[in-house]
């Protein structure tokens, strides 16, 4: 690692604690990965935020780095494990609840924008084309690398905090151009619709992935696709095959920049589709759970599900897991009345994935596969996945 | 014999290895509290890692492993010392939070459980007496 005078003085202690530690991280980090120096980073995306998460020690670590850290780039949070304000009414015991607080102040001392959405291309924290930021959380490290063409590294808890201290990042893997090039060619011989279809798709591929051993797909045959699918199919693709960047024809910015692979080809049909769906619905099923919003949900899905939750009762406990900023601009759009008159509620701050609910409900329905996955690995639910229309469907039933 | 390695985290610590050729996840796989690993099935299920080198070919599982690390240090339950086939970024991480001197790139072979050995962290070589 060639360092700047700035960054040997950082790694030497001149800049206090929190930034020595930060740069012993990066810097050995970049050895580790044969990277020759730092970059700038401009956008932070921090995960490691729910007390469940990162228990006694890791709020020990965040409380000692923000005696004298503070950020030099703009850093958003991840989901915590509560919704900040409405925890009670969603179940979360007082201890947590204290705990969860005493983490986020932590961030909040460091000059972190405390939103706990891993939505942060949503609500602000969007990074351009091209640009250089360290951001964990699988789902959003997909989305800004491949939606966006911004470059990030899969980073964890601490160097993505590493990074926000010192405005630098090693750069190795996605941050260089060799790295991003389209590894296994995926057709698409059917039609993908809806956040659900997106994320048995991201499934798919994510899975056979893992087969090959390879990261990065380049996928054709999808004509479009909205916002919200994309996230999907981020989240999915990234929890089933580790996959950090995708190219997607006539869709993500980047497909045509590098060569298309022609040696592994990967075909995915009608019938997968289905087969696929199948996995993601457990037999015996009792469902007394229904949550939307993995990856949280957009200002356009909560416009959606209010309309389709308009002057009906839910029967069944009902999230909708969504960054706060979000929730406000539902709360001024009269959308939120509509939706906590039908009886669901909204679960901002937080998600289905890292809120302390294990064990609490017996089954799921969602329309997310990354849901899916984490129901059942972290919260032993039997899972089902549906469209939006049929997870409310299920919940007036 | 003196292996050479690759400096991982600074720091030297002289203690007796305890070998795997297992890998290991500090979340979950090992209980911060007593310093047991208690990953079903492990080939160290049950044993204590406290204030040992611990010798095995590379971290797995969670990225919060890093902060269990570092919750061992505090407890006074973390491995002196940690040698590694090849590192990645959990283990790194954790070491350099925690101040856990740490080698890799060194053939864990040549390590027998039981052994006395030195692992300086700042050279990256590892003495086995």
């Amino acid at each position: 690692m060639k360092l700047t005078t700035e960054e040997q003085d950082m790694l030497d202690g001149k800049y206090g604690n929190a930034v020595k530690k930060s740069m012993e991280i990066l810097n050995t980090l970049g050895e580790i990965f044969d990277a020759e120096y730092m970059v700038d980073v401009q956008s932070v995306q921090i995960a490691g935020v729910s007390y469940a998460n990162l228990d006694e020690a890791g709020l020990e670590f965040l409380s000692e780095m923000a005696e004298d850290g503070k950020v030099r780039v703009l850093t958003t949070l991840n989901p915590a494990g509560m919704d900040r304000e409405n925890w009670q009414a969603l179940g979360i015991d007082k201890e947590f609840a204290k705990n969860q607080n005493r983490a986020i102040d932590a961030f909040a001392r460091m000059g972190i924008i405390t939103t706990c959405s891993c939505t942060p291309y949503l609500i602000g924290n969007t990074p351009h084309y091209g640009q250089h930021i360290a951001w964990a959380e699988s789902s959003a490290v997909c989305y800004s690398n491949s939606v966006i063409g911004a470059r990030t590294n899969r980073e964890g808890g601490p160097s993505a905090l590493a990074s926000a201290l010192t405005g630098r990042t090693p750069k190795y893997g996605y941050h260089l151009d060799e790295n991003r090039h389209g590894q296994v060619l995926v057709k698409v011989n059917a039609s993908v619709k809806g956040t659900d279809e997106f994320g048995v798709l991201g499934k798919i591929i994510g899975d056979k992935l893992g087969e090959l051993g390879k990261k990065i797909p380049y996928i054709t045959g999808i004509p479009s696709a909205t916002v919200e699918e994309l996230k999907s199919f981020c989240a999915s693709v990234a929890t089933y095959g580790g996959t950090a960047l995708f190219h997607m024809e006539g869709i993500t910015p980047e497909y045509n920049e590098f060569p298309k692979p022609n040696d592994l080809v990967f075909e995915i049909n009608q019938d997968a589709l289905e087969k696929t769906r199948a996995e993601l619905i457990d037999d015996d099923l009792e469902i007394d759970f229904v949550s939307i919003g993995c990856p949280h949900a957009s200002i356009h899905e909560i416009a959606q599900l209010a309309s389709l939750l308009e002057g009906k009762k839910v029967n069944k406990e009902f999230w909708i897991t969504t960054a706060r900023p979000t929730k406000k601009i539902a709360d001024e759009a009269g959308y939120s009345k509509i939706i906590e008159d039908a009886g669901a509620k909204f679960a901002a701050d937080t998600c289905c994935v890292v809120a302390p609910i294990k064990g609490r409900f017996k089954g799921i329905m969602v329309d997310s596969a990354k849901a899916c996955y984490y129901g059942r690995a972290k919260n032993k639910f039997k899972v089902k996945i549906g469209t939006i229309e049929e997870c409310v469907e299920e919940a007036i039933k | 014999m003196k292996l050479e390695g690759r400096r991982i985290y600074k720091g030297t610590a002289e203690a007796e290895a305890i070998v795997t050729k297992d890998g290991i996840s500090f979340y979950g796989g090992v209980d911060p509290d007593t310093g047991k690993v208690v990953e079903v099935g492990h080939e160290l299920e049950g044993q204590n890692i406290t204030g040992k080198v611990l010798v095995f070919p590379t971290g797995k599982g969670s990225t919060v492993g890093s902060y269990t690390m570092y919750r061992m240090k505090k407890k006074n339950t973390a491995p002196a010392a940690i040698v590694n086939e090849q590192i990645d970024t959990i283990i790194a991480v954790g070491c350099i939070i925690s101040e856990i001197p740490c080698v890799d790139k060194i053939d864990i072979k040549n390590i027998k459980m039981g052994q006395k050995i030195i692992v300086n962290g700042s050279e990256g070589t590892v003495e086995v007496k």
